[in-house]
């Protein structure tokens, strides 16, 4: 039986080592794991908790990210609590197996923070590697800081887990800035955090050898499609776990979270959007926008995939300029949020639609400063009183050499 | 220890963990090798599959001719699923939550996911030390896509991607040599099977099966496709492969000590091998007879250093 840890009130955490805790107090079974950076400290410090005797489960060093997931999907099929963690290029080495972990529905939960891609090679925090596998069938979960990679990582499992759900789920937070930024979190004591999580429940096991489970088969065209509208279908419904799950850890906690949280929304006329830790920024350039007239807020959303589009949108209509803000480049395209708030907007009848502009900005941890924020609400403003784009739609802040952007 | 092994009264009366009904073509060894590992089985099994000819032909949604727990994620990944599924089990075990049977656990993989893409993973497998057996189906040639050469594919034979013509003779490198790969990663036991010798290959199997560890099989399954002969002729083939010595039967234990368990009476000469097979039917032009002299070359050395091997007992 594994030893408990005595917790402070308040433990002085980076985001890699709130994740690992989250993780000892889950009691998992199987981690099988590959070290990249900025992720590297969350297998390190879980293996210190192994070898110290604060874990019972299995602890497999694995050669590759690629075999990590293989781990992690064999040992899921087989019937326990399953977790990984990874960044960037070991995660796009996983991406194959991460269709057929949520192909097989298998409730993994992977800690991915999130780093550039190559090349060139970076191994900073921006999003790319979030919307390298925003496809692949898992629950998608945004935090800012180490308090929501503690807290996210708990409610992780309840979600993933969930027998109405039982969809794999990353847990995303920002490298470096969340990931190896100190902060205070309030962590729950391991009996109490155990209690919320629960035992692992099973389903179609390996190790049951009374109904031996086939995983993985084959299906061509004439099952394959309804594969995949069914686990289609269980992430669209997934948000109602989802939702259910902050309410119970709201509770436990007194920390509420939202599928949409907003800042300052309720009478602004502007708003920033943004993923993880950028938030944080943003809504401290916001109150500082409003000390010079500009009625300003900032929205963010809890779960990438599924995208809360109907509430999304609703949170949004009223608005009359909105800056996306989008820490990677699908080259060749506009931003991936922006797409998706764009699409968001549109789900709302009867509204008439805010000004939406696009800033890439952050790519391989650009600094993205006060001033550059306060300078997108300065043009929001200038949108909303013109009631149309007096800016190009896409562009590039921080960038070097001539100022770009397109549309 | 190893447990007394089925004769063929007993095995034709085992119970059936692997249905009858699959897609595997006519006359495909496969089938035989598969049955004989499951026989070889005493109590819970749990089985990995890479993609691969058996893969596609045995779990077509939504039937299955599986009646053991089996899982294929992605061709080159089976080793790493079942050594998943067995950290799984060491993990409930220890925590009281698997009280049952120890499970044996098994991966099979073709000659593409064993010599070429799956390699990395099932090496890593064995430096870890899964208490696992790995049993490569080699047929030569990558069977399931078309007939593409392989790792595995011997010097002279014509696939669809080193196709004899004008200018070739068809593949130009030798078959990687994975037994001594193998056996390099201090596998506990390592052996090479045709499913013609069955006692012995029933033997290696159980062997490899209750050995502690990592332990790998690599078993001959002549491909009545793409090696091009008739399909009742699989155990005939089968037997000019070993005959001649391209397909030796042997073992290594624990990582160096080689043990040859046939020798055949009569030693067949190469070419009646390569001449049942349509794949190497080129090389009887008298171009490209060196290479069958070649080839038998290769044969004549590769036995010779078994022996050496065996005698030395290093």
């Amino acid at each position: 039986m594994a030893s408990a840890v005595e917790l402070q009130e308040i433990e002085v955490w980076d985001g890699n080592m709130a994740a690992s805790h989250a993780l000892r107090q889950a009691q998992i079974d199987v981690v099988a794991a590959y070290p990249i950076t900025p992720s590297t400290p969350i297998v390190q410090n879980y293996g210190s908790f192994v070898s110290n005797g604060y874990v019972d489960g299995e602890f497999v060093m694995v050669e590759s990210e690629h075999a990590a997931m293989s781990a992690c999907v064999g040992a899921a099929a087989a019937g326990g609590r399953v977790a990984t963690a990874t960044s960037s290029q070991g995660f796009a080495l996983m991406v194959e197996v991460l269709y057929q972990a949520s192909g097989m529905r298998l409730p993994i939960v992977l800690n991915l923070v999130n780093r550039a891609l190559a090349s060139p090679l970076n191994i900073h925090g921006d999003h790319s590697d979030m919307y390298l596998g925003r496809d692949a069938g898992w629950i998608n979960l945004c935090t800012c800081n180490p308090q929501e990679a503690y807290d996210f990582n708990l409610m992780a499992f309840r979600i993933a887990e969930d027998m109405e759900v039982r969809i794999p789920t990353i847990v995303n937070q920002d490298g470096f800035l969340s990931s190896h930024t100190a902060q205070n979190v309030r962590p729950l004591s391991d009996e109490v955090a155990y209690k919320f999580i629960g035992d692992y429940q099973s389903k179609n096991s390996l190790l049951d050898f009374n109904k031996p489970a086939t995983y993985g088969a084959q299906a061509e065209e004439d099952w394959h499609f309804e594969h995949k509208a069914q686990l289609h279908s269980a992430l669209m419904h997934s948000s109602r776990v989802i939702e259910k799950v902050f309410g119970e850890f709201a509770k436990l906690t007194g920390r509420k979270y939202n599928l949409i949280e907003t800042y300052d929304i309720e009478d602004a006329e502007v708003a920033v959007f943004a993923l993880g830790t950028t938030v944080e920024s943003a809504r401290v350039a916001a109150k500082n926008a409003r000390k010079r007239g500009i009625k300003a807020g900032v929205a963010t959303i809890r779960s990438f995939r599924p995208f809360p589009y109907a509430e999304l949108g609703n949170a949004l209509k009223n608005l009359k300029a909105i800056a996306i803000m989008d820490k990677s480049l699908p080259a060749g395209a506009m931003g991936a949020l922006f797409n998706e708030v764009g699409t968001s907007l549109y789900q709302v009848k009867d509204s008439k639609h805010p000004i939406l502009s696009n800033y890439i900005y952050g790519l391989g941890e650009r600094d993205l400063t006060q001033v550059d924020l306060e300078n997108i609400f300065k043009e929001l403003q200038e949108n909303a009183q013109a009631g149309k784009l007096t800016h190009p739609t896409q562009q590039f802040i921080g960038l070097r050499g001539p100022k770009l952007s397109f549309c | 220890m190893v447990k007394e092994i089925k004769n063929l009264k007993q095995f034709s009366k085992s119970a059936e963990k692997f249905e009858g009904a699959h897609l595997l073509c006519p006359g495909c060894a496969h089938g035989m090798i598969v049955r004989e590992v499951l026989n070889a089985v005493d109590g819970p099994v749990v089985l990995g599959n890479s993609t691969g000819c058996l893969e596609v032909s045995t779990a077509v949604y939504p039937y299955t001719s599986w009646d053991v727990p089996w899982i294929h994620i992605g061709f080159e990944n089976g080793s790493t699923a079942v050594a998943g599924a067995e950290a799984m089990y060491k993990a409930l075990a220890k925590k009281g939550k698997y009280n049952g049977q120890k499970p044996k656990f098994v991966a099979f993989g073709g000659d593409g996911a064993t010599y070429d893409i799956g390699f990395q993973w099932i090496s890593g497998c064995f430096e870890r030390g899964h208490d696992m057996t790995y049993i490569c189906l080699d047929n030569e040639v990558y069977a399931n896509t078309g007939g593409q050469r392989s790792g595995s594919t011997p010097i002279g034979a014509s696939t669809s991607t080193t196709p004899a013509g004008k200018v070739s003779y068809g593949k130009k490198e030798r078959k990687k040599d994975i037994l001594f790969v193998m056996a390099a990663h201090g596998s506990p036991y390592v052996a090479q099977v045709a499913p013609n010798k069955w006692k012995d290959m029933n033997k290696k199997i159980k062997q490899a099966i209750d050995t502690q560890g990592p332990t790998f099989i690599n078993a001959m399954s002549a491909c009545t496709t793409e090696w091009r002969f008739d399909s009742n002729q699989t155990v005939e083939v089968s037997d000019l492969a070993v005959d001649s010595l391209v397909f030796p039967l042997f073992e290594i234990i624990n990582g160096t000590e080689v043990k040859i368990t046939y020798r055949p009476k009569n030693i067949v000469p190469v070419r009646d091998y390569l001449g049942a097979q349509g794949r190497f039917k080129h090389l009887f032009k008298p171009e490209n007879e060196h290479i069958i002299e070649q080839f038998q070359k290769d044969v004549d050395a590769r036995w010779e250093y078994l022996q050496r091997r065996e005698e030395a007992k290093v």
